[in-house]
């Protein structure tokens, strides 16, 4: 699950790490209010949405004047940011994040990754902040500095110094980013995220450490025990169909082709995604239902995908285990007389009790085009939508 | 032989009396009469399904002589549960479990890594279907009846795409020693490499599929390592060819997040490594009957 910037600036701040005086703002109005409540000459304002690269996309303003507050928020409120991370349809801006604008004399990046290879928490650093970190990665690996943290006794003062110092940092100033540093590790851990990217970390003109921007994601197997974090999800921020696909506990991605895909298992909906892309076709959909493919499962994942309006064809593509082909087979014919599918629909039923699964279909009267194998089935979906393309 | 588990395996049920250690419990006990009891903290003493129910790993271990468990224990309980059975001397635990966080994986893995390797759990899953040994014994969710004994093993990361990989080769008349579910999390118990090794060891597995997905680099790792230590023959396939970046597909693991990540560039990895690829997942079955065949031919 992502989180705004502000979110985490919170989460970071009671961690002890400190970020500069701000207040989130849902109107204009609001918006100036709050730089009257910060006080000071300078503000920026900065569009709260789930991606980054807002600089260069106009989602941050540098602001000088409370006029200047109000024009910056309502040239965002409302409209949808596009950076070169959200694709073309960019993210809709609910909320603006108005903070104190101070001096600044260096910036840093400092991120904090759960390591797959390694199973630790990998912290990195370095003197290049503002700069993306695949970038530096590519151009520039020996400017990164990287300490992994040992799960047992978590991350070490000593290894804060060591980046700290290697950012270059005077002794005093170290002290205070080596506080930064341990804070930002235990708001990473406390708050079971994933990824933390404290991008830039600054060192302001009185020596204080500063986390300028953040983005935090945090590990949706961990919700259960993060009510707070859990109560910051911004549903705004996603696909509108991906939300009621989750809302039903079913994985949805929205791609752009037009075959609609409906599949048992993350691994096998994936593949039959490829599967139809190898027979000519392309996939409109990732939609995983799950193990326990009930009827109204089914009959959610067939709203799903006929609200795109894209969708030419539907492959129905269950490899049943626990939950047998024929209860699988009464889902779908449940689904296709509730729903009113008017694209053609390739089923293929495999696994436990498979005969009569594929009775109950024949016999249901409707329009289906059925398959025994993944390749028979990708190359009819294609085929049928072809058909209707043309 | 087989790897993993066998005839001799006494299994033991974590998280017996729930809804789906009762049903799962019963079909592994169907497919092999090798179930010897189960744990549900705080009904030990009972008997459910004929068998012996045990507050402890610990008591159950030593009533039933069990050498392996599968747990089926809620996702914030399960870490527990699965250190409970290392440190009762399991040497085998599969964890079914989807949705255990990933900060509490990490402390398992670094917890197992505290016993000295002849006393070391290996850890199947989670968020996996399990283990079979066709014919001979199950730990796992899977459809037995579509799994057909034989000489081919299966490491997976993803369950429903095992079921199909093993579909295709009972269609095709060719059989199966063991296969692996290694689960679809960002940390694995046990990797594909681990399970290459055994495959590698065992006298029965004349060749391997190896299905991968976008995510990580274990595909790769276990591609150099067949380069250098294998001498079977090994089918790779990775699923999510079509994935867009950024995005989790389905599985907690399943993330194109950078170099290395993406299905084309692990295939290509693969195909580097001299494993033979399958060029679509419909075609898995036929990819491993090719090979078979010509490793016949050349034999």
């Amino acid at each position: 699950m992502n989180l705004h910037e502000y979110q985490a600036k919170e989460l970071l701040q009671s961690a002890g790490v400190e970020v500069p005086r701000g207040a989130v703002a849902f109107s204009p109005d609001q918006a100036v209010y709050a730089a009257t409540e910060i006080g000071g000459w300078h503000w920026a304002v900065k569009a709260q949405v789930h991606a980054g690269a807002r600089g260069k996309a106009g989602g941050i303003k540098l602001c000088r004047t409370y006029g200047e507050v109000r024009d910056a928020a309502e040239n965002m409120l409302g409209k949808r940011l596009v950076t070169h991370q959200t694709g073309p349809e960019g993210k809709p801006v609910q909320r603006v994040y108005i903070e104190a604008a101070d001096k600044i004399d260096r910036e840093f990046y400092l991120g904090y990754v759960l390591d797959r290879k390694e199973e630790r928490i990998r912290v990195i650093a370095s003197r290049e902040g503002g700069m993306e970190i695949e970038q530096i990665a590519a151009e520039k690996p020996d400017a990164l500095i990287q300490v992994t943290v040992e799960p047992a006794v978590g991350l070490l003062p000593f290894q804060a110094r060591e980046i700290a110092f290697g950012l270059g940092l005077n002794i005093k100033q170290v002290q205070r980013a080596t506080q930064t540093i341990l804070g930002a590790y235990r708001a990473f851990r406390d708050a079971d995220a994933t990824m933390l990217e404290i991008n830039p970390l600054v060192l302001m003109h009185d020596e204080r450490v500063i986390a300028l921007d953040a983005k935090m994601v945090v590990d949706d197997n961990a919700l259960f025990r993060q009510r707070a974090i859990e109560g910051m999800r911004d549903p705004s921020q996603d696909d509108p169909r991906e939300a009621q696909a989750a809302e039903h506990s079913l994985n949805y991605v929205g791609l752009d082709g037009t075959i609609g895909c409906i599949v048992n298992g993350a691994g096998l909906a994936m593949a039959t995604m490829d599967v139809i892309k190898y027979a000519g076709g392309e996939p409109a959909n990732f939609l995983d239902v799950g193990g326990g493919a009930s009827p109204e499962r089914v009959a959610t994942a067939f709203r799903l995908v006929l609200s795109d309006s894209r969708v030419q064809s539907i492959l129905v593509n269950i490899f049943a285990g626990i939950n047998r082909c024929d209860w699988v087979a009464q889902g779908v014919v449940q689904a296709a007389h509730e729903t009113k599918i008017d694209v053609p629909l390739i089923v293929r039923l495999a696994g436990t009790n498979v005969e009569a699964g594929r009775r109950i279909l024949a016999e249901s009267g409707l329009p289906l085009i059925t398959a025994d194998t993944l390749s028979d089935a990708a190359d009819k979906a294609v085929k049928a939508a072809r058909q209707r393309l043309q | 032989m087989s790897i993993l588990i066998d005839k001799s395996s006494r299994i033991l049920i974590q998280g017996f009396t729930g809804d789906k250690g009762s049903f799962h419990g019963k079909e592994m006990q169907d497919y092999a009469g090798n179930v010897v009891g189960g744990v549900t903290p705080g009904k030990g003493g009972r008997t459910h399904l004929g068998l012996p129910v045990f507050d402890t790993v610990r008591d159950a271990v030593s009533a039933t002589g069990a050498n392996a468990s599968i747990t089926f224990v809620a996702p914030p309980f399960c870490a527990d549960a699965i250190m409970e059975a290392a440190t009762a001397g399991l040497r085998l635990v599969c964890a079914i479990t989807d949705g255990i966080p990933a900060q509490d994986m990490m402390r398992v893995k670094r917890y197992l890594r505290r016993f000295p390797r002849e006393r070391r759990t290996l850890l199947v899953g989670p968020n996996c279907a399990g283990i079979i040994s066709p014919g001979r014994a199950m730990l796992g969710i899977m459809p037995p009846h579509i799994y057909l004994p034989g000489n081919v093993g299966i490491v997976s990361r993803s369950g429903t795409l095992g079921y199909e990989a093993a579909s295709q080769l009972m269609a095709l008349g060719i059989g199966v020693s063991t296969s692996v579910g290694i689960g679809g999390d960002p940390i694995n118990g046990s990797s594909f490499l681990d399970h290459l090794a055994l495959f590698e060891q065992d006298p029965e597995t004349h060749a391997v599929l190896m299905i991968g997905e976008i995510g990580g680099a274990q595909e790769a790792e276990a591609a150099a390592w067949i380069k250098a230590h294998m001498t079977k023959p090994v089918v790779g396939y990775v699923a999510g060819l079509t994935a867009p970046k950024g995005r989790r597909m389905g599985h907690a693991g399943a993330i194109i997040s950078g170099a290395g990540d993406s299905a084309a560039e692990k295939a290509e990895i693969m195909s580097f490594y001299g494993l033979t690829v399958a060029p679509s997942a419909g075609e898995l079955g036929s990819t491993v009957a090719g090979l078979l065949g010509r490793k016949r031919q050349a034999a």
